[in-house]
């Protein structure tokens, strides 16, 4: 058996997603701490000194490139799966339901990841794109935190953030258990703990993030 | 119990070929008894249409005891009707009430063509069970009963993914029609076994890579499948089938051999 038999079967396929998956769990807990930094209620010097370090050095840049490869392989084959998994069912019924202990949000991984994506989008426009001119086209300066405090204070744009949190938040409660089932973590010992941790990790993360444009629009931050 | 009588209105698909589209009959059933199984008010339904020189509704069904795997109906949108762990053939119509519609389909998947009416072509399993869903065992003397120590826990364990019946239910009733809930039961019933380990990794490389041909979907862990399983079986056993797969990638006898069917003794 060989790699590219492995990688293009079904499991081999469910095996990229849960690996790039746990990758990018992982990485939201670095994005969320140190943005956490701006509730350090000194205007945001200490969360602008953390910006500008991981702006300049080549290893968190060298990483950034993995963590694209990453998104984009998760991403990417996501959709594959997702056109390939709708194809397997020529003519749909005319009517489908649910019991009731299937979550929903199971049913709409693709769904919740597209509307993601979207929102990365936007996201990197407000805050990635202004970084990498300044770095490479010699462009001006950019305060991080007040950045944040222009988008966050425009209704707009908070809706946006707020609507791509809650899906970020459905599709971690299914995704993070399900990288343990695909990697074939699942016994009647080990699920149940599996689970709470996914719950707990899902409604955290997601609620740190929404505190930063919250405390921006309420005026808690300055 | 109590015993009434109904009058239901049954939408059924109906498809004369794979080939051609199919539509929605919709029939009138008139004193239909609660005691009657499902399977009994089509066999009404199917003698009305023969004696008014119509084609009888097609459905698969065999023993009639919930426990062959023959029948395969999607009673509104429930694979195998509104009965948990539950075949067709044991649904009976105390489950429904004087005035209800009820909209039967066949399963629907692109790996499961449709023979005609709400009869699918279930084919693609028995190629998936030809691929390894079995244990090579040459003939000569008998040998001695017990010889081969089976752990209870384990015993039971794989008697539990050996109840699957093969009907399907968990391909039907997947949003992404996939297979991966019979697979992992019909890997998970050798591997617990002492009998089933020789062969395990060409095994579950086959298997999945036949299940892949097939044209079934991807496993999205949404675990209607089990939800829906007439026999309840645990998604465990797709997990397990995870594991034996990733197991086998990664063992050294794998890696020299890149097509182990040929090593498969068939």
């Amino acid at each position: 058996m060989t790699w590219k038999q492995l990688l293009t079967s079904s499991l081999g396929k469910k095996y990229l997603m849960g690996a790039t998956g746990f990758f990018l769990i992982i990485y939201l807990i670095v994005h969320a701490s140190v943005n956490a930094l701006i509730f350090y209620d000194d205007n945001g010097a200490t969360f602008n000194v953390v910006a500008h370090f991981m702006l300049h050095n080549y290893f968190i840049r060298f990483l950034e490139i993995g963590l694209f490869a990453v998104f984009i392989l998760h991403i990417v084959q996501g959709l594959m799966l997702w056109k390939q998994n709708t194809s397997a069912r020529k003519i749909n019924y005319y009517r489908q339901n649910f019991p009731r202990e299937i979550k929903w949000y199971s049913r709409y991984m693709g769904w919740l990841g597209t509307f993601i994506l979207l929102f990365l989008v936007l996201h990197l426009y407000n805050f990635w794109a202004g970084t990498k001119h300044e770095l490479y086209f010699k462009g001006p300066s950019n305060d991080l935190y007040k950045e944040m405090k222009k988008v966050f204070t425009s209704p707009l744009l908070f809706t946006l953030y707020m609507l791509g949190l809650v899906s970020l938040l459905f599709h971690l409660l299914q995704g993070f258990q399900s990288a343990f089932q695909t990697f074939g973590i699942n016994n009647r010992r080990w699920i149940p703990i599996v689970r709470r941790i996914g719950i707990f990790y899902s409604i955290i993360i997601c609620i740190v993030f929404a505190l930063m444009p919250i405390a921006f629009m309420a005026g808690w931050l300055q | 119990m109590e015993h009434y009588t109904m009058n239901l209105t049954l939408k059924v698909w109906r498809q004369k070929n794979r080939q051609e589209k199919g539509h929605f009959e919709t029939y009138d059933m008139k004193d239909i008894l609660s005691e009657m199984s499902f399977l009994e008010m089509f066999d009404v339904l199917n003698e009305r249409l023969i004696l008014e020189n119509k084609e009888p509704v097609v459905f698969d069904q065999d023993c009639r005891e919930g426990i062959c795997g023959a029948c395969s109906m999607y009673i509104d949108g429930r694979a195998h009707g509104p009965w948990q762990k539950n075949t067709v053939c044991q649904l009976h119509m105390r489950a429904y009430k004087d005035g209800d519609t009820i909209v039967v389909e066949p399963w629907r998947s692109a790996a499961f063509p449709i023979i005609k009416d709400l009869m699918v072509d279930r084919k693609a399993f028995d190629r998936i069970i030809e691929a390894g869903g079995f244990i090579s065992v040459n003939t000569g003397n008998a040998v001695d009963a017990n010889s081969t120590p089976v752990d209870r826990a384990k015993s039971e364990e794989a008697f539990d993914s050996a109840t699957c019946i093969g009907c399907g239910a968990c391909v039907a009733a997947c949003p992404n029609s996939s297979a991966v809930l019979f697979v992992g039961a019909k890997i998970s019933q050798l591997a617990l076994l002492p009998q089933g380990d020789p062969e395990r990794k060409a095994r579950v490389i086959n298997m999945v890579d036949q299940m892949d041909k097939e044209g079934f979907g991807n496993c999205g862990n949404i675990y209607n499948c089990e939800a829906e399983c007439p026999k309840g079986i645990s998604v465990e056993n797709i997990a397990r089938m995870n594991r034996e797969y990733l197991g086998a990638f990664s063992s050294s006898e794998m890696q020299t051999r890149p097509n182990p069917a040929k090593h498969n003794g068939v």
